[in-house]
């Protein structure tokens, strides 16, 4: 178990810090970062002095083992755009991007474990079909779309919730919320179902098919030959049965969450990292993709490790003493 | 004589599929007495297993009981609402299925499995369920059960878990216990522990016993009487002392001699010439026809009813004595 | 079922690649898979939507009352027109225009052409760099199959919009400024080429890991085939099947990405739009009540994705009899 962690810790700083090597590229070699500093007609020796002292003379594993060394330090450079430090750009949109993704994730769980449970149970209603069938659109339909959907229904036609932005928030330390207010709680609906969307049809189509196979095993048959009712058999025994895998694709499912706000919060002009990162990508701001590029690393080796994790702690299979775990 | 256990009058199993309905089990008759163990054996694809099915009322569809009746201590239960054959279930018949690796369910404790099959059945408290479980488990001779009770399936060996899968099954003290292959599935060295494990459970309790097997040799073991099924038909039910050494259908005689014994010389076990036929495809008559070495035309025609032949009843044209002084 | 007549159409194919394309067909013809694809009104309604859809993008600058491309047929005297069953609706303005005045309708069919063009060349561009990464890697084995793997590993931990976001920001910083048209599009295509290659490369490479241990691989090394004929002429045909399935489900895969790109605003610019580039543009005038300026790209492009993905279920379910 131990060596399972370890190993796994180990391939998760083998994948950041390829990642990070991919960030420092960016960073270093498209486009001059002097370029960025200083104007157009800056003599050529004043460039040189900053090239001299933003290091960039020095031997490229030096500047990398620097840049490394920054950015464990928290710190990602200058955005071109903001003159700002983008750490401190980051630190300021995380929360509005977290708490999307929170919401957008619950949703997509619940929504679609319920579907999902619901299509398999019941696999000839008429209910169920249409899930199917909502399932197909929301799996083909692109994100930006559902959400312009969403607006139009919602925002423009009823005029019930807000389309764009977060609405008031609250501030709490260095964190804003906007599960505090109305106007924060309503202006998350349609942003959250947008996001989680595609995660929620996902979901419901693996926990359908992963419970009708369930449901066929020996130990349901077992299950229903022991007189359990049917509410034991299928919410216990199967539904937890069918929730093992389900739980690694989810939580894999949620750092795609996370990185997928990129569409979400343009479509809603959300005030997240996401809408940072697209509008650095459209201005070419180098220190704020590469930021983000390895926030977004950091955040989905997390993810799986703890997915790793909670899958030992959910199945008992696999809490084998050390060695025979294979 | 006092009323049987289990009584099935002319039962009779349909599947609808594409091409029709299938009989899988035709006009199938037979009783089994208090503490009686009754075995039921063919080939597969006879009929065994799905003849269990329906007494317990767990056929899949598209299968479904389209005929006879099964009475359990006197009452009918094949016309119980699906919630009262749920609480028939486990509380009054109890079931083992082949593959005890298969049959608990992975995700829960031995002890859970049988403490909720407990108080689904019985009002005990969750504490006596437990001391419950645990004289369960030492009952069907497992060592230290009170350390044991908190197991999961995967740590159990195979004869193991079989004889949790018979603590379950016993766990509300049920009148019929339906075993379904119980010992295929284990090393030998393990079969002869778990049916004579079986047999004395069934006579300290009580409990008849619907032994389902292909195994003859578990049959001349465990078995008082023995029904011998042909393509979904009962060919011949009697005694278990009368019906393996002096069978009267011949496809009993050619089944029964085809069990090597020790007196026998091994290189002269018989076969049965051809393959049972399939459910799409029995022939008018006698099902056995086709193979039957002592075949004359009204076989071909009529199909025979089971009629006494000593203590036995025997469905084969040439035991009717009354046809045969026509 | 289908999946046994396929087989036996591949693995006929294989020791006689010239003779194979007659038998290949009939194989098909009287295999299962045609009678399932018939049997399954979605999927015939899927591959029809498809094929009209495809031959309206195809015939689009025949069909389309106007080009809107060209800046000099857009007149502002026709601006913001609603679609011809409203009351100020004009022919032959049928879906409405937009506010420069561009008929909506010849922008959707113009759009679906552009879209269906990048999402096949992205579609074709990861194909062919998965399968031959796949080869390589799965023939070569040892620190070259390392290595590709891994890539392929840290890859897939991460969204294919995200790369293909990445890859767009990091080219248009290297180029510097703003690139022409086509470029553009060629910048978008590799985009998704290197977004969408790990499928092909993961299914090619245990495909050649299989083959590569049977007899007649071995033999045809003996005779002195070498390792490139071995791969392309044995191993190829038998994962035809799997890579088309991955082919479709990417097409419209690649078809969102371009669309999502575009709509981001770092695809295809508003002169020469995309279907993604008019949702972009059309978004805007939700708020002031020209729904389909938005309304009708969106259609076709939903249109167009859920037949393709429809095609691409029911394909991936016959091809694999196991999955049901």
């Amino acid at each position: 178990m131990l060596a399972f962690l370890l190993r796994r810790v180990i391939q998760a700083a083998a994948v950041l810090a390829v990642v990070g090597l991919i960030a420092f590229s960016m960073f270093r070699f498209a486009g001059d970062p002097v370029n960025q500093i200083v104007g157009p007609d800056t003599p050529v020796s004043e460039r040189a002095e900053i090239r001299k002292s933003l290091g960039l003379d020095d031997p490229v594993i030096v500047q990398f083992g620097r840049y490394a060394g920054d950015v464990l330090r928290g710190e990602f450079g200058i955005s071109y755009q903001f003159r700002q430090p983008v750490s401190r750009l980051l630190a300021d949109r995380m929360p509005a991007t977290l708490e999307l993704a929170f919401c957008a994730t619950v949703f997509a769980l619940v929504v679609g474990v319920l579907m999902g449970v619901y299509c398999a149970l019941r696999r000839d209603s008429w209910l169920a079909g249409l899930f199917q069938a909502v399932s197909l659109v929301g799996i083909s339909l692109p994100t930006f779309l559902t959400g312009i959907l969403l607006i139009f229904l919602f925002s423009v036609t009823l005029g019930w919730l807000p389309s764009y932005g977060r609405g008031d928030t609250v501030r709490l330390g260095w964190w804003t919320t906007g599960f505090l207010t109305a106007s924060g709680l309503k202006a998350l609906i349609l942003p959250s179902i947008t996001l989680g969307m595609f995660q929620m049809t996902l979901i419901m189509r693996l926990v359908r098919a992963e419970m009708l196979e369930v449901l066929r095993t020996d130990y349901i048959r077992f299950a229903r030959a022991r007189g359990l009712t049917t509410r034991a058999v299928h919410l216990r025994h199967a539904l937890k049965n069918t929730l093992v895998p389900v739980i690694t694709i989810a939580g894999l499912q949620l750092g795609s969450v996370i990185a997928f706000s990129i569409i979400t919060e343009t479509v809603f002009q959300w005030p997240g990292m996401g809408l940072l990162f697209v509008q650095a990508v459209q201005n070419v701001d180098i220190p704020i993709m590469s930021a983000y590029l390895l926030l977004v690393a950091l955040i989905f080796v997390t993810i799986n490790l703890v997915v790793d994790i909670l899958y030992t702690v959910v199945d008992p299979r696999l809490r084998l003493p050390a060695g025979k775990a294979a | 004589m006092t009323e049987p256990v289990l009584s099935v009058r002319d039962l009779t199993v349909a599947f609808a599929t594409r091409r029709g309905l299938l009989t899988a089990i035709d006009r199938v008759s037979f009783d089994i007495g208090r503490g009686e163990i009754l075995g039921v054996v063919g080939e597969s694809g006879a009929g065994k297993s799905v003849t269990g099915s329906a007494v317990i009322g767990l056929i899949d569809p598209p299968g479904r009981v389209a005929g006879g009746e099964i009475r359990l201590g006197g009452e009918r239960i094949d016309t119980l609402s699906p919630a009262e054959m749920r609480r028939v279930r486990g509380k009054r018949i109890g079931m083992i299925f082949q593959d005890p690796l298969t049959s608990l369910d992975p995700l829960f404790r031995v002890g859970d499995q049988i403490v909720e099959t407990l108080r689904t059945h019985t009002g005990l408290s969750a504490r006596a369920a437990r001391a419950r479980a645990i004289d369960l488990l030492a009952e069907v001779g497992i060592p230290a059960p009170e350390r044991r009770i908190d197991g999961y399936p995967h740590e159990f060996s195979g004869g193991m878990r079989q004889r949790v899968v018979i603590a379950l099954a016993l766990a509300a003290e049920p009148e019929l216990i339906i075993a379904d292959e119980p010992t295929t599935a284990l090393d030998v060295s393990v079969q002869a522990q778990i049916i004579t494990l079986l047999k004395r459970l069934c006579r300290d309790h009580g409990t008849a016993v619907m032994l389902v097997t292909h195994d003859m040799g578990v049959i001349a073991e465990a078995a008082d009487r023995v029904a011998v099924m042909y393509a979904g038909r009962l060919a011949e039910i009697g005694p278990v002392a009368s019906v393996v050494r002096d069978p009267h259908h011949p496809y009993a005689v050619g089944l029964m001699g085809a069990i090597p014994t020790l007196s026998q010389d091994a290189d002269r076990l018989s076969q049965i010439p051809g393959a049972m036929p399939r459910l799409t495809a029995i022939p008018p008559g006698c099902a056995f026809n086709p193979r039957c070495p002592k075949v004359f035309a009204r076989c071909r025609v009529d199909r025979p009813e089971p009629l006494p032949v000593g203590p036995s009843r025997v469905a084969c044209h040439l035991y009717d004595k009354a046809a045969r002084a026509a | 079922m289908s999946g046994q007549d396929l087989d036996t159409g591949d693995i006929a194919a294989v020791p006689q690649p010239g003779a194979a394309a007659p038998s290949r067909w009939t194989a098909f013809r009287d295999s299962d898979l045609l009678a399932s694809f018939l049997r399954s009104k979605l999927a015939v309604g899927a591959l029809i939507a498809t094929a009209v859809m495809v031959a309206l993008a195809l015939a689009a600058p025949l069909i389309s009352p106007q080009n809107p491309y060209d800046p000099a047929q857009l007149d502002l005297i026709n601006s913001n027109l609603p679609p011809i069953w409203q009351a100020e609706g004009q022919a032959p303005f049928y879906l409405g225009t937009d506010d420069q005045g561009r008929d909506v309708l010849s922008a959707v069919l113009y759009g679906l052409r552009l879209s269906l063009i990048v999402g096949v060349l992205g579609v074709l561009t990861s194909g062919i760099l998965g399968i031959a990464l796949g080869l390589v890697a799965g023939y070569a084995g040892g620190a070259l199959d390392t290595l590709i793997m891994r890539i392929a590993d840290v890859q897939l931990t991460f969204p294919a919009i995200l790369i293909a976001l990445v890859v767009d920001g990091v080219a248009k910083a290297a180029f510097g400024g703003a690139l022409d048209v086509g470029p553009l599009i060629g910048l978008i295509v590799v985009s998704i080429g290197l977004s969408f290659w790990v499928q092909y490369a993961r299914t090619v490479r245990s495909s050649v890991m299989v083959e590569k241990g049977k007899d007649y691989v071995q033999a045809a090394r003996l005779i002195g085939l070498s390792a490139p004929v071995i791969m392309v002429r044995h191993v190829l045909p038998n994962v035809t099947g799997p890579v088309f399935v991955i082919a479709t489900i990417n097409l419209a895969l690649a078809i969102i990405t371009e669309a999502t790109l575009s709509f981001l605003g770092t695809g295809l610019p508003e002169t020469m739009p995309s279907l993604g580039t008019l949702i972009r543009t059309g978004n805007r005038f939700l708020f002031s009540g020209e729904w389909w300026i938005v309304a009708f790209p969106g259609l076709a492009l939903a249109g167009l994705v859920i037949a393709i993905n429809l095609l691409g279920d029911w394909l991936r379910d016959a091809l694999n009899p196991k999955l049901q």
